[in-house]
């Protein structure tokens, strides 16, 4: 009973506090997914600063991380966001499908179908790349484990499948030869986490595995946070151009009157300043002057689009992914 | 003087209807929803949601080893709460507060810890490892975050009890002619009994939902370690939230049923 009514009211303070925050005039919400933790409060800072420029007062932004669909979940149910800056175009359709939060025509509003950095599929090693994998082929082979999230629960890991895809795809030409090249690299699984970070960690803390498949930003994460004497980055032959899309929430904008300060804050992620912070981080700029400066840290490989490959997200997202899909028929044939 | 006038608590009425008001708004209105959602699905879609090959893999899974789990904290809680109870040493005090922490730790650190303790090349499974047992990623490791975090319930149940029982009663058995063995079977078992039972139920109930702790250590393959729960969260991620509420649905039924046999199991011990 102790246990219960603790519960209950750290519950109600975590209410008040919410309340709190909201009840505040100049503050603006960001739903993001996980791996831009660390990017969006630099780029928080640096918005603050060029927005006061301007002679408005300042501004407190306020940062949600979380699984892509499961905060889109939270926004279609009710989390006051006046920015949504998630992995998959699909969870932001998701919010007009749901309740019209936003216009059916989002992609349409801002360049670059409103993504403003995107990032791409790449293999974290273990020093020395003692199992010699240099592409998707060697992940194929038997006594090669290979650890990638669940594709179910991971927006991170339906990327790692379709990059997969695209390349039997392309090397091997039919879908039956794919799905078998996809069927043998999951033959090679041997945890399926449910998200990017957990993966990360089986990999680099757990000791699992002789390849991780991960976002390029994760992958150089890691690389700064171990020392780049006990892993390296192998870029794959061809991989997948992962976009993840930006979009103001119009009916919380409208609501909370905030609209000018949100489209601001998104239109600057393709500024100059906004461009450099997100390559910093490790996401493949836009801006081709940007990209540039940057290009050595950025390895060349052919990057294949969803749009153009797969037909975009709601198909790929029924063909593989929900119950019943190719997903799940891999599994059910072993 | 009649015995009702001196209530402790004021007013039947006030009290009662706090409770219900209570009990309504926390735990009948969210699982009646919950009922009158999955009521758009028609019988069959129903059967044809919880009845798919890998639902029924987790449902082995889930209530299997949530059911392991309980047992082995039914032994090891039982043994915990008689050295807490009975004997007197350096530091009790500390390890009594120690029993807690398993519910005062976030589940997701729990999990996260045990898996790199029990991984193939952590500090205690290597030496699994060695003699070719794995540990984290199997239905092992699922049993070991659930007893981990299970742990308190039986424990804390059966603490006071064991407690309450009077050494005398123990002394006139012995002085009667009762061996050790008879002493545990006749005079303590059946007193701790019902204490145990609610443990074990709290345990096994709390263990069917668990989430954080399971979901690092399970390794999460289709119809391998895929525990119910999370099957929940794969339906929710497609947006499908009639599967996810019929699956929660099917969950509920069965724990219910179960606690409830336990209930009338543990209603007829206590008259035994």
């Amino acid at each position: 009973m102790s246990i219960l009514s603790r519960r209950f009211s750290l519950f109600a303070g975590v209410l008040f506090a919410t309340s709190a925050i909201t009840a505040q005039a100049q503050t603006l919400l960001n739903v993001s997914y996980d791996p831009t933790r660390e990017f969006y409060s630099d780029f928080n800072r640096a918005f603050n600063q060029h927005w006061q420029a301007q002679g408005n007062e300042a501004l407190q932004v306020q940062q949600s991380h979380g699984g892509s669909g499961k905060q889109a979940r939270s926004v279609s149910e009710g989390l006051r966001a006046d920015v949504v800056t998630l992995a998959l175009a699909g969870d932001i359709d998701q919010l007009h499908t749901s309740g019209k939060w936003l216009a059916k025509d989002w992609q349409q509003r801002l360049p670059n179908a409103s993504t403003p950095y995107t990032s791409t599929i790449v293999f974290l090693v273990r020093k020395g790349n003692p199992k010699q994998i240099q592409d998707w082929d060697d992940l194929v082979k038997p006594g090669i484990s290979v650890i990638t999230p669940n594709p179910k629960t991971s927006g991170g890991a339906r990327w790692n499948f379709l990059a997969a895809w695209a390349y039997a795809k392309q090397a091997y030409g039919s879908e039956q030869q794919a799905q078998d090249f996809v069927q043998r690299l999951f033959a090679n699984v041997p945890v399926l986490d449910s998200g990017a970070r957990a993966a990360t960690n089986t990999f680099t803390n757990n000791g699992m595995g002789d390849v991780l498949l991960a976002w390029e930003n994760e992958a150089y994460l890691t690389l700064k946070e171990h020392g780049a004497d006990s892993f390296e980055i192998i870029a794959p032959s061809i991989s997948i151009l992962a976009e993840p899309p930006v979009a103001v929430v119009d009916r919380n904008v409208d609501r909370k009157g905030t609209r000018v300060v949100a489209e601001a804050y998104l239109q600057y992620l393709y500024s100059d300043v906004g461009q450099r912070i997100a390559a910093e981080h490790f996401y493949r700029p836009r801006n081709a002057a940007i990209a540039k400066e940057f290009a050595e840290q950025f390895a060349p490989l052919k990057l294949v689009t969803i749009d153009e490959f797969f037909g975009g997200w709601q198909q790929a997202q029924a063909q593989f992914f929900n119950d019943g899909g190719v997903f799940d028929q891999i599994y059910q044939e072993q | 003087m009649s015995r009702r006038s001196s209530p402790v608590i004021p007013g039947f009425g006030l009290t009662l209807g706090y409770t219900l008001v209570y009990l309504s708004l926390l735990v009948f209105l969210p699982l009646a929803g919950m009922f009158i959602y999955a009521a758009q699905l028609s019988w069959s879609e129903f059967y044809a949601i919880v009845s798919a090959p890998r639902v029924l893999a987790a449902l082995k899974l889930s209530f299997g080893t949530a059911f392991i789990a309980a047992l082995l904290n039914g032994v090891i809680g039982t043994l915990f709460a008689w050295v807490l109870v009975r004997y007197r040493f350096p530091g009790r005090k500390v390890i009594d507060a120690m029993i807690d922490l398993p519910f005062a730790l976030p589940t997701a650190v729990a999990g996260i810890a045990l898996t790199a303790l029990y991984a193939p090349n952590g500090f205690v499974g290597r030496f699994a490892a060695d003699l070719g047992i794995t540990i984290a990623y199997t239905p092992f490791g699922i049993t070991l975050a659930l007893t981990f975090v299970t742990l308190p319930f039986v424990v804390r149940t059966i603490q006071p009890v064991l407690a309450d029982i009077p050494r005398e009663l123990e002394e006139a058995a012995t002085c009667l002619g009762a061996r050790p063995l008879q002493v545990f079977w006749n005079i303590l078992l059946p007193a701790l009994l019902p204490a145990w039972l609610t443990g074990f139920a709290l345990a096994f109930a709390r263990g069917v939902g668990e989430y954080g702790s399971v979901i690092f250590i399970a390794g999460n393959m289709p119809g391998k370690t895929e525990i119910l729960p999370l099957l929940i969260m794969v339906k929710l991620d497609q947006y499908d939230y009639l599967g996810a509420t019929a699956i929660g649905v099917m969950m509920l039924v069965v724990s219910f049923v179960l606690l409830l046999l336990i209930n009338l199991l543990q209603r007829y011990v206590a008259k035994g």
